[in-house]
């Protein structure tokens, strides 16, 4: 029993290898949040006054809204007023532009993200975001030369402004949610994509959120517009030090689809989860969400999460396009005291649309893990239809695995599907393995990924490396 | 105090004490504190989870005539006025129903007398107990009704509620029924509603159970206005086993709301579910079944189907299957589909010279068997193919059997 519990200590004193902090000057605000506050931002940034307008509507609508409490949640109160809305850490170095602080590259380096384009895994081009700035965007001039433009949002807003006021808030607007309204006020930085007619985008294009100042939130805030007969495949990661207090995470994605383009959006979110005795974390609350304008336009969303404290977000699709089709697959793992309310929302407006969800759950040690999912059919969506299958595997007693469809059905030639089953990993399948040597903490690590493997399949090649590795770190010492 | 709950209390108020006085100390006692939680709660908005998908101000909301005539049970074997109980009824009345519902709390407030079933220890009630509800009336009128079941140890009955409007006028009945399953007691629970348009029905049933016993309720909405049925069962003992099966068929404006809650206390205990439901025109259907096991409900095992079938574009259904687990040793699962009939079954019909209409009306019904099969009573699983029939072909309007429609 020592022994064991040896074991398992080191295993989760181990288990974040992200958890380091970059000791780098960093510019950051005060904390708090008024109109003078978002004034201020913007003024850093040098934004246009539009933007500047929009940022003040969003600060107001927010300030009229109360915090939602609907989800299966338990929140720790959040002070908006202790939080530091800006934080800077390439300040240091504003003085010689272009070159950047080796500590940031060995940063990046140490995550397993070269930003010296020579180094990096060819075929992927990345905008590395810390904090509130995007530290540097690699491949950029080899993507120019398609059309492609892929750059951080600030700079999107300066050398390309009349794309990024067309699109920016059109799919989700500033009154969406309560979130949505705050991240619209204070949004810092994140990436903006956008792939002309007729381009297949020959790279994977990725962006990698790295949270390092103490006291701060995260506001990013990433477009993609994908336009006609247009691909891309977009990998999104993220990690953050080992803090004990909490740290908000409140972004915003929009993913605008026109006709016959397809957008692929993976993310691998690896957010600090706490201690295991759930102190500290991430609070990870994200709206994002995708509109499928053009007829037969595609737009798949694959998540794998194993971090943050509490996890609470649905990536959308609003499928107005005829024909167009919607996917979402979702690996949801949640360890110690973590808590996820996750899942999807898949609007039918369009005629002929189809969307496929696909969800595994697992929760181990005392954390709660909970699908929530929205499949909307519209009078007008005449033979829609909607395949949901969600499920859940319970290691360890404490833990609690939930599931909360809804289904809006409001026309006949509809078929929409539901269908969720909650278990736990099979004796017999554990049994077999012990038969053959496997003992049993390898042959749930192996039964997990068995289980999620429909998901991960949909992950770019490296990805899905990392997403397995993931699965097993987050749920080693949870056996037993 | 919310304007739509004033004409009730105002009544309450006045009328207050007439109630008191026409009913029985056990039911006095809770009013005071129904009064109260209803003028603070108000009728439940739709943000309210479990009423997200019925507008309650709405249905409450015209001047009904407030029933308050007690029941007349004259020599009926197992069924009581609540007033002349073989048994002392406090521990059972009002402990087991919502007190925080504010619809539970009106008729808790307002009913005047309470039919008691009770099935004493080992005892098995031969025949099955019919309660008709008939409404009738020259006014629109509200009927608060209150049920209570008490099945003692190994106690077995087969009980039958109907409900049914002989007048064209509105009705608005809420009911509440609580039902305690001794240990190793077996109930059988039927409801079938055939009403009008004109109806709006309110049904909360609150189950317990104990250890080993085994309820099956079966809920059939053949036709109605406006109909909202809440269920919950709580399994309190190990072995229980419940089995809530529901069929609902819908058309023109109709609009039917069935809300269960599974509560796995302990474990070892299996639930089984099952809805259908057809619509027709411009109805609404809903329907919301959470299952919950709570930790330490280890050997649980849970189902839940949810079938629907929207027959026109203009009819709509929200469904909502829910699990929340906290125990790992369990198998649950839960299906819920929306379609329409299927093409070939119909082309296969066609082809051998059946009508389209007579096709489409097979293919709903066989839809609808799968629920009535699951009846163990024969004589109602008999009925109510009779029922269904009739109902699907447009011909059920009045009940043709008893005596107070001739």
């Amino acid at each position: 029993m020592e022994e064991k519990n040896e074991f398992v200590r080191e295993v989760a004193e181990k288990k974040y290898q992200y958890g380091f902090t970059t000791d780098v000057q960093t510019e950051v605000i005060d904390k708090g949040l008024s109109e003078d506050v978002v004034r201020l931002i913007s003024q850093k940034k040098g934004e246009p006054d539009w933007l500047l307008e929009f940022r003040l509507k969003a600060f107001r609508y927010w300030q009229t809204q109360e915090a939602p409490t609907w989800g299966h949640l338990k929140m720790p109160e959040i002070d908006y007023q202790d939080i530091s809305y800006y934080a800077n850490p390439t300040a240091g170095n504003s003085g010689n532009s272009g070159e950047i602080d080796p500590e940031l590259m060995k940063t990046f380096d140490k995550l397993g993200i070269p930003l010296e384009e020579r180094l990096a895994l060819s075929g992927t081009a990345v905008d590395a975001v810390m904090d509130s700035v995007s530290v540097k965007t690699t491949f950029r001039e080899k993507l120019k030369e398609k059309g492609i433009i892929f750059c951080s949002i600030s700079e999107a807003v300066k050398e390309h402004p009349e794309l990024v006021r067309e699109y920016l808030g059109s799919v989700v607007p500033y009154r969406d949610n309560f979130f949505a309204a705050l991240n619209s006020a204070v949004f810092s930085d994140g990436s903006f994509v956008y792939i002309p007619k007729g381009v297949r985008c020959p790279m994977e294009l990725s962006t990698y959120f790295r949270i390092n100042a103490r006291g701060t939130g995260q506001f990013e805030r990433t477009l993609i517009v994908c336009d006609d007969d247009a691909y891309v495949s977009y990998l999104e990661g993220c990690t953050a030090p080992m803090r004990d207090e909490n740290q908000l995470h409140a972004a915003i994605v929009e993913i605008v689809v026109k006709e016959n383009a397809e957008v692929k959006y993976s993310t691998v979110q690896n957010w600090y989860p706490g201690d295991s005795e759930g102190k500290g974390g991430v609070l990870n609350l994200v709206t994002k969400r995708g509109h499928l304008r053009g007829r037969n336009s595609r737009l798949s969303w694959t998540q794998v999460e194993t971090g943050s404290a509490i996890t609470w977000k649905y990536p959308s699709c609003v499928l107005s396009g005829e024909g167009s089709q919607a996917e979402f697959y979702s690996v949801a793992v949640t360890n110690n005291y973590q808590q996820a309310d996750t899942g999807t929302k898949m609007i039918h407006i369009g005629k002929n649309t189809k969307s496929t969800i696909i969800s595994k759950g697992i929760s181990a040690g005392k954390s709660q893990n909970a699908y929530r999912g929205l499949v909307k059919v519209a009078k007008t969506a005449d033979n829609a239809r909607n395949y949901s299958s969600c499920d859940s595997l319970l290691l360890g007693s404490k833990c609690g695995a939930h599931t909360f469809p809804y289904m809006d059905v409001h026309n006949n030639t509809a078929v929409v599907e539901h269908e969720a089953t909650t278990s736990k990993i099979s004796e017999d399948q554990l049994f077999y393995c012990n038969q053959r040597g496997i003992n049993t903490e390898e042959a749930v690590s192996l039964i997990v990924n068995g289980y999620a493997k429909e998901v991960i399949n949909k992950l770019p090649m490296e990805f899905a490396v990392e997403a397995q590795k993931l699965l097993g770190v987050s749920l080693e010492g949870s056996v037993g | 105090m919310a304007e739509d709950t004033r004409q009730y209390t105002d009544f309450y108020a006045q009328a207050g004490k007439l109630i008191c006085e026409r009913s029985c100390e056990v039911m006095n006692a809770p009013r005071a504190e129904a009064l109260q939680t209803f003028s603070a709660l108000g009728f439940p908005t739709k943000k309210v989870e479990r009423y997200k998908y019925t507008d309650v101000a709405e249905d409450f909301a015209p001047n009904y005539g407030i029933a308050l005539t007690p029941l007349e049970v004259k020599n009926l074997p197992y069924c009581h006025r609540i007033s002349e109980a073989p048994v002392d009824v406090t521990p059972y009345y009002n402990k087991l129903a919502d007190r925080q519902d504010a619809v539970v709390a009106l008729n808790t407030m307002l009913s005047v007398d309470a039919l008691v079933i009770y099935v004493p220890r080992n005892t098995k009630v031969e025949h099955p107990i019919q309660i008709s509800n008939v409404l009738k009336g020259e006014q629109d009128t509200m009927v608060n009704r209150r049920i209570l079941i008490i099945l003692e140890q190994c106690a077995e009955a087969d009980i039958v509620i109907t409900d049914k409007a002989v007048d064209q006028m509105h009705f608005l009945s809420n009911q509440v029924v609580e039902v305690f399953a001794g240990d190793g007691s077996h109930l059988n629970l039927y409801e079938v509603e055939e009403t009008h348009l004109l109806c709006t029905r309110y049904s909360s049933v609150f189950v317990q159970q104990g250890r080993d016993s085994h309820v099956h309720h079966t809920s059939f909405t053949l036709f109605n206005g406006h109909t909202r049925n809440r269920m919950d069962v709580s399994l309190k003992g190990e072995g229980s086993e419940v089995i809530l099966n529901g069929c609902v068929i819908a058309d023109k404006t109709q609009h039917v709301d069935n809300n269960t809650l599974i509560d796995h206390q302990v474990g070892s205990c299996q639930s089984n579910e099952l809805y259908k439901y057809v619509l027709d025109d411009s109805s609404v259907g809903a329907f919301a079944g959470r299952i919950l096991v709570r930790e330490g409900a280890q050997k649980t095992i849970s189902n839940e189907t949810n079938a629907n079938l929207c027959a026109t574009s203009s009819a709509r259904m929200y469904t909502q299957p829910m699990l929340e687990i906290y125990a790992d040793d369990v198998k649950c699962s839960h299906g819920s589909t929306v379609g329409q009939m299927n093409d070939e079954a119909l082309f296969y019909m066609r082809q051998r010279g059946i009508s389209e209409q007579e096709a489409r009306l097979l293919l709903k019904s066989a839809f609808i068997t799968e629920v009535i099969e699951t009846i163990p009573l024969e004589a109602l699983r008999d009925r109510l193919h009779v029922l269904v029939d009739k109902r699907l072909r447009g011909e059920l309007s009045k009940c043709e059997g008893c005596k107070l429609c001739k």
